[in-house]
């Protein structure tokens, strides 16, 4: 067991569902309540769905596992309500050092632009996250999450999904509008569905090797070796974690015996050997695992959708497995709750595979980048790897080469069918597609920031300044807008504050910086459609109720 | 979109093979392809565009066979 951690344990309640004597259908039911499983659960609940999730187990997960969380994962959880927990506990580093051999060839920062609400990244082990979202859960009653409840067998029907649940008093049946698998690598779902996950398989080993260690022994930094004469010339890296807890890979190569080197007289001279003899260090956790990068070719199968790793897997290096996989569910999300509400036609669910297909693609590509230039193939790979590494030392150029795991950052659906193509000449990256950034805001006087502002519903956001007021005609638009079937609300994104009254559903947010109009490139008269998940739908120089409208058709796969 | 140059460029082209044979003189097998991966990185960032590299590295193995499928079924 691991020292800085208590496990909880969640009750086995026994559900109505059980003693229904047919089987009661849900809306949406999810399998697994892992971070993927309970962030799709969240986010349907702000949607106002009902969901119903299935876990196998009763605990959070065992290990820290997935330790990297990205800008654009802890501004979904921001939206999901457990940002600001992750941000408390978690470690924000922002240096990167490279070794190469017996020393430091250079380092960077990742310290992003200014005026952002959230860092690049933070470290935080999986089981934090876990609990969070658990917490999170358990103040919302749309979601009813069953531990000890798991899928034995499915079956689809024109209607729905026919599930039965094996459970310490025994099976039921269930049924289900929508099934979303969130169930990991090996998933059960995928396979009951008779689908497969294909790719490329690594032949490499590597031991996660979790120490405690005085915070006095390194600074809270990303430190990777190549060739370090301390591990036999294979690559090392070394995170730190809340807790005082420092997560040690090492490269193992294909012949290690997992078994062997998961054991602690097998691992500590392993450690000893980098942090040297004198430091004093308590063995957390250990883990030796193997990776392929894969996908699905379709994340959906009629009424049965895939998210995270049983859509798709990558190697860690990038930290891009969970970090996806939660914007699987920011994609899906508002989806699915908009066709089971009758106002989207089933096949928006189909841009959910190409839009997150394609980030799945993305993601593949960079962590197989990054996995071949760890832990090159070929002798030729290899000599290209150590020249890039030498040559780093003194020339600029061989840096930008140097590949330790480009980490994690969101797609922009550039071609994705549910966004509006430009007819008028923007700057700057908030293209159709594009997910939004962040800046500092006003918000009923209030210091806020844009990021959490939007989300969960549609949204313009209308430049203005004291000089181009909207008109009367374009504020009784905007209130239209904001009361039809679909709602659109709408921001007035001014660099002051402004002296007029707003209809309901208008507010305004005050850009005093300028980096929300220098970002959106929002010339007055600019107006942007933001989708659910933050991504910007389309854009026009000059408000046009009629575009906004048939822009949002489109996002909505008509 | 610059289009890798097939025809001679070099103003003076004994002089630039010289460079590249002597540049090896001495070496061992091992020293020399370092040396080459070196070279290549250099003149790769020189060239800059992903496109010429691409058309390149094309023409620098179309006489052996095409690589094999990665892609296998897992």
């Amino acid at each position: 067991m691991i020292k800085t951690y208590e496990f909880p344990e969640y009750p086995y309640i026994r559900s109505a569902d059980q003693d229904a004597g047919t089987a009661v259908r849900r809306p949406v039911v999810i399998g697994g309540a892992g971070p993927i499983g309970m962030a799709m659960a969240i986010d349907l609940a702000l949607h106002k769905v009902p969901v119903v999730v299935l876990d196998d187990n009763n605990t959070v997960s065992f290990g820290s596992r997935a330790v990297c969380y990205a800008k654009r994962l802890i501004e979904i959880m921001d939206r999901l309500g457990v940002g600001e927990r992750m941000m408390q506990k978690g470690v924000t580093w922002n240096v990167g050092k490279v070794f190469f051999e017996e020393s430091e060839v250079y380092s960077f920062n990742m310290l992003p632009e200014e005026h952002h609400r959230r860092p690049g990244f933070i470290n935080l082990q999986q089981y934090y996250i876990e609990q969070y979202l658990v917490d999170r859960i358990q103040t919302l009653d749309e979601v009813d999450l069953r531990w000890k409840n798991k899928i034995t067998a499915l079956s689809q029907a024109e209607d729905c999904v026919r599930l039965t649940v094996e459970t310490p008093d025994g099976p039921y049946e269930l049924e289900a509008e929508y099934l979303v698998a969130c169930d990991g690598a090996n998933s059960d779902i995928r396979a009951m569905c008779g689908l497969t996950s294909s790719g490329q398989v690594f032949q490499d080993r590597f031991l996660i090797a979790d120490v405690i260690m005085d915070p006095k022994c390194f600074p809270p930094e990303r430190w990777f070796w190549f060739n370090p004469p301390f591990h036999d010339g294979q690559s090392t890296l070394l995170h730190r974690q809340p807790d005082n807890v420092w997560r040690i890979d090492f490269d193992l190569g294909w012949d290690a015996d997992p078994e062997e080197e998961k054991k602690p007289e097998n691992i500590i001279p392993r450690v000893k050997a980098f942090l040297g003899e004198d430091v004093e260090f308590e063995l957390e956790w250990a883990s030796v695992y193997t990776f392929c990068c894969r996908r699905m070719d379709d994340f959906r199968q009629g009424r049965v959708l895939f998210a995270g790793d049983s859509a798709h897997q990558v190697s860690p290096f990038g930290a891009r497995g969970a970090n996806s996989g939660v914007q699987d569910t920011d994609n899906l999300a508002w989806k699915l709750a908009l066709v089971l509400d009758g106002k989207a036609p089933v096949s928006l669910l189909d841009s959910y595979t190409e839009e997150r297909l394609y980030a799945a693609d993305e993601n593949i590509k960079n962590s197989t980048r990054s996995t071949d230039f760890i832990t090159p193939k070929n002798e030729a790979s290899h000599q290209f790897r150590d020249a890039v590494l030498n040559l780093s030392r003194n020339y600029g150029f061989a840096r930008s080469l140097v590949n330790s795991g480009r980490l994690s950052v969101p797609s922009t659906y550039v071609d994705s069918s549910l966004n509006t193509p430009d007819t008028e000449a923007f700057a700057g990256r908030m293209m159709p597609g594009a997910p939004s950034t962040d800046g500092p805001v006003l918000r009923n006087g209030q210091e806020d920031y844009l990021l959490s502002s939007l989300g969960n519903e549609f949204r313009t956001l209308l430049f203005v300044d004291p000089q181009n007021l909207p008109t009367d005609a374009d504020l009784a638009q905007l209130q239209a807008l904001a009361q039809a079937e679909l709602p659109v609300y709408s921001y007035l994104v001014s660099p002051q504050p402004l002296d007029i009254a707003l209809p309901q559903g208008v507010e305004l947010l005050v850009d005093s910086l300028g980096v929300v109009a220098e970002r959106f490139d929002g010339q007055p008269g600019t107006c942007y459609l933001m989708r659910p998940d933050q991504h910007v739908c389309g854009r026009m120089r000059r408000f046009d109720a009629d575009r906004v409208i048939a822009i949002q058709r489109k996002a909505i796969g008509h | 979109m610059a289009k890798l140059i097939l025809d001679n460029n070099m103003a003076a082209p004994d002089d630039v093979y010289e460079l590249l044979t002597e540049l090896h003189r001495g070496l061992e097998p091992e020293q020399s392809a370092d040396v080459n991966a070196r070279l290549i990185l250099l003149l790769a960032n020189h060239i800059g565009d992903s496109e010429v590299v691409a058309e390149a590295t094309r023409i620098a193995r179309e006489h052996l066979p095409p690589a094999p499928e990665l892609k296998r079924e897992i």
